[in-house]
Formats: structure tokens, sequence, C-alpha cells
């Protein structure tokens, strides 16, 4: 009598449960912790003006969340990816083989990413070669020959940079912003130095080591992934320079500075146009497959791409969002709400 | 065979010899307590210093921010056709009302950029606010009210005194214009800080302003629940078994190891096996206080069983052998006399193990409870958040107004944790026998 009656109850405990898993009714989008506070502000004005139910955004960071969304087609697997890279071939190919074949890529804008100092530091304005040579954990010497990095202070690099010890607080290696830093930053930088240039063509390993390696020796601090505690320190320590999202600069300008780039500043205006070189496009993807099955991705997509949102005038700007320029918007735009499938990535 | 002692000197009295070392032993046990009371002292000091600094930055969060603007509500505007239908009202431009509004009040703001300067002095949760006032009266419609709206975050921070206004306009992101209107405001007494019941009335939102913890707490709510309500009879399921019935082996003593170091484990490890097993393998919705309760069980569970072994030992064994010398059966003897006996101490165990469920973020991180979810959980299958990822999320918040809101629910969360921990206290106190 007993086991019966538990198992009844396990059955039904059972069948509540995968019926509560099948039906899901509102959209489920992970990924990016760069794109998450544009994905959430559009998904909250969604669930506010439209008559679906708010999607729920989760934050996983890029890699995590296309790995979810390439796991199948079903309801228990995401929606919609948020990445601050362009997918990868690698992650194609996994979404193939597991029948997420048409995929929709959308491309949102820029992120900018600032190096900055406190407002009561110098004001700063270096090349990225200079910050190569300040955070790279090998240089070349004169001779052109790879030596551990033996700058201590900025002025020994270039006697017009502050006379201060190198002190760089950033992400650590897990974060978006921190690839983004490696393969914009110091790679640009690297590239300015013909002997490690030349190393491109003849050891393309030794030469992305070379180029990404960030020194050990306590110069560059990781210092979290929360960008707020990096400004905070910033400004706790007015000689040290800090790496994070433009948005954090924008609402943080009484605080501290960007230092300029090559004599760019990072600002609205020069990450839209891409003179300022430190700054990434950033993306959502939507798996079709699920268009139809789960209500209201179409209208999420219309949403977003919409330029009250994502136009230069939109909320999305209010949060940090660098637009497209006005025509690629127009085109992205009416290839996202047609769900036009992205070809193969190239890599 | 005797010590060759010193030449001449009399033989040394026990007396003399505690004597001598009386002062150093003295002073050493003067210093350990002075050591021990620094110890103490500084402890407190810290906590002092972080309670102070939470409440310093967070008390704010407790009022907002609202502005006052006469407000007609145009007819025309809000149901031109005069229904009365609630669909109509419901999605009528209740911006342009505010709009509308500012036009009159600010009849020499023309150009297109300082009208929108204006229009963002309000929170976008404004229109929203009218929309329910109009739904709930609608009556109101053709009238003129004086309205407190909603303020934007930048107007909170700066009237919060968050903002310098002395600073260059460039370093501020409340520009010069936007201060002179609001100090205007001000002088007429059409701005008012107002206790914030939207915090504790409201789900997470991208707008500070809008931003509530009442999603976290009900999906903190849910999933404390079901992780008592799996963990609380489990352990002591197991902890009777283990103390009183399970005979002594090779056995019993590898699952009492395991017990033991299980609760030392990593809490971040439960998440990964929660996320393999829970959602991969049973699938059981990702995000859902379901989900984060089997997780956060398995974690309180080794501390259950532990705790309430300990209550069970401390339950004298002549209670047991009285009731089985007048002929109970060890299982009432058990369930008669010895666990109403251990029950304090076990709800005592409970108790601070959901607490520390209550705090617990690192295995929630595993298991899709890094989201953002707007709508209030109603279940134990909706998708929710919890408290400590709540936090975590504001954290990490670029707005400068999530700042004090952190702080705010961090206050909110410790207040919870010390009525938990009181209420261990109390009811070891009030129910507890020594014999």
């Amino acid at each position: 009598m007993k086991k019966t009656l538990i198992a009844a109850a396990v059955t039904l405990a059972v069948t509540t449960l995968s019926s509560q898993a099948m039906a899901r009714d509102s959209i489920w989008i992970a990924g990016s912790s760069t794109v998450f506070p544009f994905s959430t502000a559009v998904a909250e004005t969604f669930g506010r003006e439209s008559s679906f139910p708010t999607p729920k955004v989760e934050s996983l960071g890029t890699g995590g969340g296309f790995k979810l969304f390439c796991s199948g087609v079903g309801v228990d697997k995401s929606d919609m990816s948020n990445a601050s890279r362009a997918i990868k071939l690698s992650e194609y190919e996994q979404c193939q083989a597991n029948g997420v074949t048409e995929i929709t890529e959308v491309k949102i804008g820029f992120d900018g990413i600032a190096i900055a100092n406190s407002k009561s530091g110098p004001s700063i304005d270096l090349t990225l070669g200079e910050l190569w040579l300040g955070l790279a954990k090998d240089v070349p010497n004169e001779a052109g020959e790879l030596v551990p990095n033996p700058y201590k202070k900025w002025s020994e690099i270039n006697k017009d940079l502050p006379d201060a010890a190198i002190e760089v607080l950033g992400p650590p290696p897990t974060s978006g912003t921190r690839d983004a830093f490696v393969e914009l930053a110091m790679e640009g930088g690297c590239d300015s130095f013909d002997s490690v240039k030349a190393l491109k063509k003849s050891d393309k390993d030794k030469h992305k080591a070379v180029c990404h390696g960030i020194r050990e020796d306590g110069a560059f601090v990781e210092a979290g992934e929360n960008d707020n505690l990096i400004v905070q320190k910033l400004v706790a320590n007015p000689a040290a320079l800090g790496v994070f999202g433009y948005s954090f600069l924008d609402q943080n300008a009484d605080k501290v500075q960007g230092a300029k780039i090559a004599g760019v500043e990072p600002t609205f205006d020069t990450i839209a146009d891409g003179s300022y070189p430190i700054s990434r496009s950033i993306y959502f993807y939507v798996k079709n497959a699920h268009v139809g099955t789960i209500p209201g991705i179409q209208e999420y997509v219309a949403e977003f791409t919409n330029d009250k949102a994502w136009g230069p005038d939109g909320y999305l700007a209010d949060k940090g969002l660098i637009p497209l320029p006005d025509a690629m918007r127009a085109s992205v735009a009416a290839d996202a709400q047609a769900l036009k499938p992205m070809d193969k990535p190239a890599k | 065979m005797n010590k060759p002692s010193s030449a001449g000197a009399p033989p040394r009295r026990a007396i003399d010899i505690v004597n001598a070392s009386l002062k150093r032993r003295y002073a050493r046990e003067r210093r350990f307590r002075l050591i021990g009371l620094t110890a103490v002292v500084m402890g407190l000091l810290f906590v002092a210093l972080l309670f102070a600094d939470i409440i310093g930055k967070g008390h704010t969060a407790f009022q907002q921010t609202y502005i006052q603007l006469p407000l007609t509500f145009d007819a025309g505007l809000i149901d031109p056709k005069g229904t009365r239908d609630p669909e109509t009202l419901r999605s009528a431009n209740y911006n342009a009302l505010i709009r509308a509004a500012l036009r009159d009040v600010y009849p020499d703001v023309t150009e297109r950029r300082d009208i929108r300067a204006l229009g963002s002095m309000f929170s976008v949760g404004a229109p929203s606010q009218l929309r329910d006032r109009i739904l709930a009266n609608p009556d109101l419609i053709g009238t003129t009210q004086e309205v407190w709206l909603l303020a934007d975050d930048d107007i909170d921070m700066l009237i919060k005194g968050y903002i310098d206004r002395d600073l260059p306009e460039s370093e501020r992101r409340v520009k010069d214009r936007t201060v002179e209107w609001v100090e205007r405001l001000e002088a007429e007494g059409r701005i008012e800080k107002r206790f914030n019941t939207i915090f504790f009335t409201h789900g997470t939102s991208r707008e500070p302003e809008l931003a509530g913890i009442a999603g976290a707490l009900m999906g903190t709510f849910y999933t404390l629940v079901l992780t008592l309500l799996l963990s609380f009879p489990i352990g002591v399921g197991a902890a009777v078994y283990l103390e009183e019935f399970a005979p002594r082996n090779r056995w019993t003593d590898l699952i009492e190891v395991n017990i033991n170091n299980l609760a030392a484990v990593p809490s971040v490890i439960f998440g990964l096996l929660g996320l393999a097993v829970f959602i991969g393998l049973f699938g059981v919705p990702r995000s859902t206080p379901l989900v984060a309760s089997l997780v956060l069980s398995l974690m309180t569970l080794p501390i259950m069983i532990i705790a309430s072994r300990a209550a069970l030992k401390s339950v004298p064994p002549s209670i047991r052998e009285a009731a089985l010398g007048v002929g109970a059966s060890p299982l009432q003897t058990q369930f008669h006399h010895v666990l109403p006996l251990a029950m304090p101490g076990m709800l005592t165990g409970a108790i601070i193990g959901m607490a520390h469920a209550l705090g617990e973020t690192a295995p929630l991180l595993m298991i899709g409870m890094i989201a953002f979810i707007v709508d209030i959980p109603s279940g134990f299958t909706d998708a929710a958040t919890v408290l400590p990822v709540q936090i975590f999320l504001w954290a990490d918040s670029p707005e400068r107004a999530f700042v004090e809101r952190t702080s705010a629910a961090i206050m909110v969360l410790l207040a919870f944790l010390i009525l938990m921990n009181l209420a261990a206290v109390l009811l070891r106190r009030r129910f507890e026998r020594r014999w």
C-alpha cells in the first residue's frame, strides 16, 4: 500500500515536472555579461510594452552562452545567445552537429574598452605600442631579441608618459573584456614592432604567445570581473590605470578619466566612427528553429532592432551601447527581422 | 643518587619556586587575556566597520525622489472614443500626457534636445504609474491633477547629493540645464523624497528607480521552504538511523567519514553536481527554486545530519533505558521520548543550515540563477533568482544608483540572517534541557 502511494507520488512529481519543462512561454536568452545590460534593458521594455512575458536573460559569458545555445533544439535549450564576439567556426559546427542549423546573427553595436585613471592623476596619452611595452610578458630589446619585460615605470617607455610605476588593474582571463583587450589592444600594440610582426609569418603560435602574454610580475593586477570595483580602486590609487568597459567610464566621468590612445579619447563619437582603436562589435544570435515554438521571439528581435532601442537616441545608448552607423543599422535590422540565416563563419 | 647541589645553598622549598614564578605566571595570564580581548575587539570593530559602510551607503535607497507635475488627463489622448474600455486605457500613450504637461510648465523650452532632456528627468516607469492610476480610477479622465511622478535615477542621485553640482558640466551626468530645472522645482517644493515602496514590491529592473527585491525575496522564500522540506526530514531520519539503529561496522564508519567530508566540500561543487545530475540527467527546469533547493539541500544535509546526531547524543541514555524498561518498543522510545528531547537541538541545526543556504551564491551560479528575471515568481517551477544573486547582479551594474540599492539589499539579507540566527538562539534558550 505504502509502496504504491510512494510510486504514485513519484510519478505525479515527475509528470508535473516534465510538463512544466515542456511548456515554456517566455523567451530564454543566455550569454555574454557585456551584452547583458543591453539585452536586459530590451527584455524589460519588451515585457512592459508587449503582451508577452518578460524574457529571462542569463549572464553566462559568451562561451557558456554558445555552449548552451548550440547544445540542441528544444524548450530546455536557450533561444538566443548574447556574444561579445562573433561566433567561432568551431561553435558554429557544434551547433550544426546538434541540429541547430539556421542561426540569425544580429550585430547590435560596439563596445569600447577604456584605459582610465583617477581624475586626480595626470591625463595620459599613449599608443598601443607603448601600452603593449608596459604590459607584455616579453618585449623586444634594441637588437630585436625577446627579453622579459624590464620596464618598471611608464617614463622608461616614453619620456612624455608620467614618471609612475606601471600598475594596471584589469579583468581576469575568464572575462570577455579581457579577451577583447588582449586581442585589440595588446595584439594591435605588438604588431607595431617589426621584429614581432615578422613572427606572424614565421611562427604563428609564438607570435600569439608574445602578443597575448601579459606580464605576471605584479604590474598587471587582476582586479576581478566587477568593473565598479576597478573604478573604486582607481579612485583610491591615482597612480594606477584600469581597464574596463566604456559604459563604466561614461557613468563615472566625475571620478575617472579615459586615457587617449594615440591622441584619440574614448568617447561615444570616437568609438562609433571607429577612430578609437580598442572597440569591438557585440552580437546576439537567434535560433530560428525556436521561432514559432516559443512565442515572441520575432517581436523581441523587432524591439531590439528598432531605432527607439538601438538607435543613436535610443534607450540602449543611455545604457552605454555605441550604435552601428545608420546604413548598417538599417540593413542589419532588415536581415534580423526577416530572420535571415547566417553563413558559415570564416574562422 | 643525589644531584650535586650548588655549593652550600639551602635546599629550595617548593613554595619558593612557586613564589618566584608566580609573578611571571600572572603576567602571562594577563597577556593572554589581553590578546584575547584585542582579538574580540578587532573582530567587533571590523563588523562595525562593515555595518557602518553598508548602512552609510544603503540607507538612502529606502527613499526615492518624486517630482510633482500638474497633469491633465486629456480624454482625447487616453480614450478618444470615450468607451472606457480597459484595453484602450491600457494601451494609451501616457508619455504624451507627461510631455504635454511639461510643455505647459516649461513653455520656454522649445528645442528638441532640451525637450528630450526635460522628459528624461522622469523615470521610464512614470507612464505606467499614470496608467495604473487611470485603470484604478477611470473617472480621473478629463480632470487636471497634481501628480507625483517617479524621477529618473540621475535626478534621484542629484537630489541625494551623490552628484556634485559644483563639478564642471562635462564631468557630470546631469547637465547644467537640468540642474537649473531641478533647483527651480526644489524651490517650488515640487520635489520630494518619499519612502521607496517600489524597492519592496517590484522585481528587478534595469532602471535603478524601478528595481526592487520582491522577486528575489520570493525566490529565496520558495527555495528555502523547499530546502527545509527536503533536507530536514532526510537529515533527521539519517541521524536517527545512524545514531540509534545502525550497527557499528566498517560501512557505517565509511558513511560517517563521508558525511563529515561532505560538510567541508566547497559549495560550488554542489552546483556542478546539480547542473550535471538534476538538470542534465533528470531534466529539472533551470533557474527555478526547485533545482536551487535540490542543490542547497545536498549542501545543507551534512550540516543537518551532524547537528542532529549531536542533539541525539546529548539525550542521556537513562531516558532510553527507562522507556525500554517500561515496555516501549525501540521505535516508540525514539519517537516518543528521544526525538522530542533532541528536537530543539535539531531545529537549531536546521535554522543554522538554512541561514547558510540563504547566503549561498556559488552553487547557484552553475544552475542558471544568475539571470535577469523581472516577473515575481509564483511557484516552485517559475524562473527565479535569490537575494544574494540579486546583490551580485546589482553590484555589477554600471548605473551609479545601483550602489545604494546593492547596499540596501545587503541590509535586507543581513536582517534576515540575524533574525534566523536569533531564532536559533531563542529556540535553544527556550527549549533546551540540561541533565
